[in-house]
């Protein structure tokens, strides 16, 4: 048969670029509807993600949550497996990371509690990931079901756990006591200031270059290790993994537990970088907007780092747009959210024959 | 075949089709006068299916029409197919399986809210339909009680039921025994005399020749040749498939078999749903031969090759190999037996044998990724692997010799080299080979057939299940036959022909010939 190529720009930078605009101009017909100007809502929105040391800073600090959880889909993903349970597992994962403060703030500094909360993190949003995987590897029950059930055992304990457990003595609040500050990740603004460098106040911290750390991991161990075969294997054709002798179950329990990890990492960027205590509902639907950025980033640590990018920039662009704009309340931003990920995700492939075809065509003539 | 005047049954004009990069069909012309029977042929790829599925209305072409009877139709769903009157018979039936023939025809036709009524009319229908054809059958039997062939008559019915006058069969024998085929073409020739007008896609040249009034040979996309049956061979139709000239025999020598390197006794498996799938089979594999296992597709090969392979544990029996007893309670996994020196070409290159999302050179150690050769301390041995490739794909002459193509960018035939040359060159004792060149051009063919010759006389053990007669005859030194899980026969290759092995894959053979041991 004749083959004719696509140019590679076009699949990875022009049909997502489509996509995106679409969105965008979906969402301003939205913004004309109600009565307001979508090219002054749209200089706002830009203006506030981009536009200024303190929002860029805000805009990266979103972002951060979103490479964790993105990371962890595509963990997930590249071995078949649909982890819908993110959520619940950056949620233990952050439990995780206040119990280590909690238990050493006073007497330990913070080189030693840093190292410890990332493991903490880590092996509980392992931990809270293994039992859907195991049901899945050795039981059959479908990860996606177990996953989802998982978030709300996840979000039911948390609050028997902070209200009963943890909850500073005498008060109303349902949080913890607030950590000592050498239990505090440091900000990077903190550590840029001293350099002579200025970013502006902004809750972004340490966690930043420990998710981009994170995406350097993911990328090796996906494409340049063994166990990253055996998993782009079984996620690619599960009959061939058999046939290669692969212990199916194994890859697939310890694919869940490096996802649960990575969500549970959102836990460092929230609990140890900005709020400084454990606190309820923390991870504010973080997991699930890791499913948007994962299928967005086409499950790779570059395409993830540019999609929880934009979709922090949609965050924290989105919550001037709010401010400036009366009208446009903080449910029509998220209206706005929802259509990039209603074009960039679930119809990402509306125009990709066309497109295709139209450069095919051209390629033979 | 311009200057008629009576309009075709069915006339293509122009139509071509691409999917994504690649062209499916190119610029096809086709005129099937009415009443006659038409073979479509061509190597697997080469978008025979594509274009019935376009007739049939699965696919839209993206250019040329079609004409009915010398009127364009707009065919836009199989709805509207059959609207037209053409009915299509697919190789893998469409069939409810625990619905009777009865409701199974009806299906998608019932003609009313309640059944009772539609189920009654097609009870009378269907009376007249089996007498005018010939096409006798009990309507009431459950479909997945009837043996395959009766299914595909079920099949046949269901379309004929709907109106059709153009009857389309995909690859209709590739599940009947040589017996059932040979059924299967005589009602063809009876639904021509009725005037139906029958499209007959294969890439069996016998069948062609048997049964056709007119052929057209399809080729890489595009319609390469129209012949009158009577006017041609098989000969000039194998070199219009391939477009060169082809030898269908294998050179080789006399076989020296020597030591028993694999034995297995009374291997039994069950499937997940308790069907006992393997019965009791037990074999011997020597160093220096070919072993063939012959049988229709589906009567326990594919779960011979797993267990033997490890894939799937057996139930009962046990493995003599390579010094180790494996039995149910002891059991190798597929890596084990690898290590064993045991390798392993999958009957289904897409489904087991590749994972065709991965680059060539990366499919190209599937099952061995593990070995030393290909890992560094902690990560794969990207480069070493590359190299490999490219050695590989230049001794196994792999077009384009790219090791960074997608695996499904390259064609059949290349393919199945890749995996060949991976089982191949691993050196192993005993080699399990399944259909070595389903979907694999004729050229490659030859190759292969070479290879597999070359490591048996090298003294390896070479274990051939193929549903292709010719092959397991050309190849094999020893050929065991099965059925239904069973092994119902074994002979020397020398004294098998195509009639006996026939017989016994249809399990036929001692009725046939009383007193003859099997």
């Amino acid at each position: 048969m004749s083959e004719a190529k696509v140019p590679a720009w076009v699949n990875i930078a022009l049909i997502p670029f489509l996509n995106i605009l679409l969105a965008f101009i979906v969402s301003g017909l939205v913004i004309l509807a109600i009565g307001e100007n979508p090219i002054e809502a749209a200089g706002y929105l830009v203006y506030g993600a981009f536009g200024y040391d303190e929002g860029i800073g805000y805009t990266l600090y979103y972002a951060t949550n979103l490479i964790f959880t993105g990371l962890a889909v595509s963990v997930a993903f590249k071995g078949g497996l649909f982890n819908i349970g993110g959520e619940g597992q950056a949620y233990i994962g952050g439990l995780g990371v206040g119990l280590v403060c909690l238990a050493l703030d006073h007497t330990m500094p913070l080189y030693i509690i840093a190292p410890l909360a990332i493991i903490g993190a880590a092996v509980f949003g392992a931990a809270w990931a293994y039992i859907p995987a195991y049901l899945q590897a050795r039981r059959g029950s479908h990860i996606v079901i177990t996953t989802i059930m998982f978030n709300f055992i996840a979000s039911s304990l948390m609050v028997y756990l902070i209200v009963n457990w943890l909850k500073e003595d005498g008060r109303m609040a349902p949080n913890s006591r607030t950590f000592e500050e050498n239990a505090w990740l440091p900000y990077l603004h903190e550590l840029l200031s001293p350099l002579g460098i200025d970013i502006g106040d902004s809750p972004l911290n340490l966690a930043f270059i420990i998710a981009l750390i994170c995406c350097v991991f993911v990328w090796g161990l996906i494409w340049h290790t063994r166990w990253g075969y055996q998993l782009r294997t079984l996620g690619t054709n599960p009959t061939a993994a058999r046939y290669a002798g692969i212990d199916t179950a194994k890859v697939t329990i310890w694919a869940m537990l490096i996802s649960g990890g990575l969500a549970g990492f959102v836990g460092i960027n929230e609990i140890m970088g900005v709020n400084h205590n454990l606190l309820l509902n923390f991870t504010a639907g973080y997991g699930f907007a890791g499913i948007a950025v994962s299928l967005m980033g086409r499950n790779h640590p570059i395409g993830i780092v540019l999609a929880a990018i934009l979709f922090g920039a949609l965050y924290q662009g989105g919550a001037e747009l709010a401010f400036e704009i009366p009208t446009i309340t903080p449910e029509i931003v998220v209206v706005i959210q929802g259509l990039v990920i209603l074009f960039s995700g679930a119809l990402e492939h509306m125009f990709k024959d066309r497109i295709e075809g139209f450069f095919i065509r051209r390629a033979v003539a | 075949m311009t200057n008629n005047t009576v309009p075709f049954a069915i006339e293509l004009r122009d139509i071509s089709k691409r999917f994504g990069a690649v062209q499916a069909n190119k610029d096809i012309c086709l005129q099937v006068p009415a009443g006659t029977i038409h073979g479509i042929i061509g190597e697997n790829g080469a978008g025979k299916s594509t274009l019935m599925s376009i007739i049939y209305g699965f696919y839209e072409a993206d250019t040329g029409f079609i004409e009915v009877d010398g009127k364009r139709v707009d065919i836009r769903s199989s709805q509207d197919a059959i609207d037209a009157g053409i009915g299509m018979v697919h190789q893998h039936f469409m069939l409810v399986e625990n619905f009777s023939v009865l409701e199974n025809v009806v299906l998608g036709a019932e003609g009313g809210a309640l059944l009772k009524g539609g189920l009654t009319a097609a009870r009378v229908e269907l009376q007249r339909l089996a007498k005018e054809y010939s096409l006798d059958i009990d309507v009431d039997a459950i479909v997945e009680e009837l043996p395959v062939g009766l299914q595909q008559r079920v099949e046949i019915l269901k379309a004929l039921y709907r109106g059709a006058r153009i009857l389309i069969l995909d690859e209709p024998t590739g599940v009947l025994t040589p017996q059932e085929a040979d059924h299967l073409f005589r009602i063809l020739k009876s639904l021509k005399e009725q005037g139906v007008t029958v499209l007959l896609i294969t890439h069996k040249l016998r069948e062609i020749m048997a049964s056709t009034d007119n052929v057209s040979v399809m080729r890489q996309g595009e319609m390469v040749a129209h012949r009158e049956t009577q006017h041609t061979n098989t000969q000039e139709l194998a070199e219009l498939m391939v477009g060169k000239k082809v030898r269908l025999t294998v050179n080789k020598d006399e076989a020296q078999p020597s030591d028993v390197f694999l034995s297995a006794k009374n291997l039994t498996q069950f499937d997940s749903q308790g069907v006992k799938r393997l019965k009791e089979v037990s074999l011997e594999l020597r160093a220096g031969e070919i072993l063939g296992i012959a049988g229709v597709s589906g009567n326990g090969q594919s779960e011979l090759l797993n267990v033997l392979s490890g894939i799937t544990p057996m139930s009962e029996g046990e493995i003599q190999f390579a010094g180790q007893t494996i039995t149910a309670k002891a059991p190798k996994d597929a890596a084990q037996m690898r290590d064993l020196k045991m390798a392993h070409v999958p009957e289904d290159r897409h489904k087991m044998g590749l994972v065709t999302g991965f680059e060539a050179y990366e499919a190209a150690v599937l099952g061995y990724h593990n070995s030393a050769s290909y890992n560094g301390k902690i990560l794969m041995d990207h480069k070493a692997m590359l190299e490999e490739c490219k050695v590989r794909m230049a001794d196994w002459d792999v077009r384009p010799p790219n090791p960074h193509l997608k695996t499904a960018n390259f064609s059949g035939g290349n393919q199945q080299k890749i995996v060949i040359a991976r089982e191949v060159e691993q050196n192993p004792d005993v080699l399990l080979i399944g259909q070595p060149t389903r979907g694999v051009d004729i050229g490659a063919i030859e190759n292969i057939h070479e290879q597999i010759v070359k490591l048996r006389d090298s003294g390896k053990a070479i274990l051939l299940v193929s549903v292709e007669l010719d092959e397991i005859m050309a190849l094999s030194d020893r050929i065991i036959v099965m059925f239904d899980g069973a092994v119902v026969g074994e002979l020397d290759a020398k004294d098998a022909d195509e009639r006996t092995l026939g017989l016994m894959m249809a399990n036929a053979y001692n009725k046939e010939e009383q007193g003859v041991s099997a």
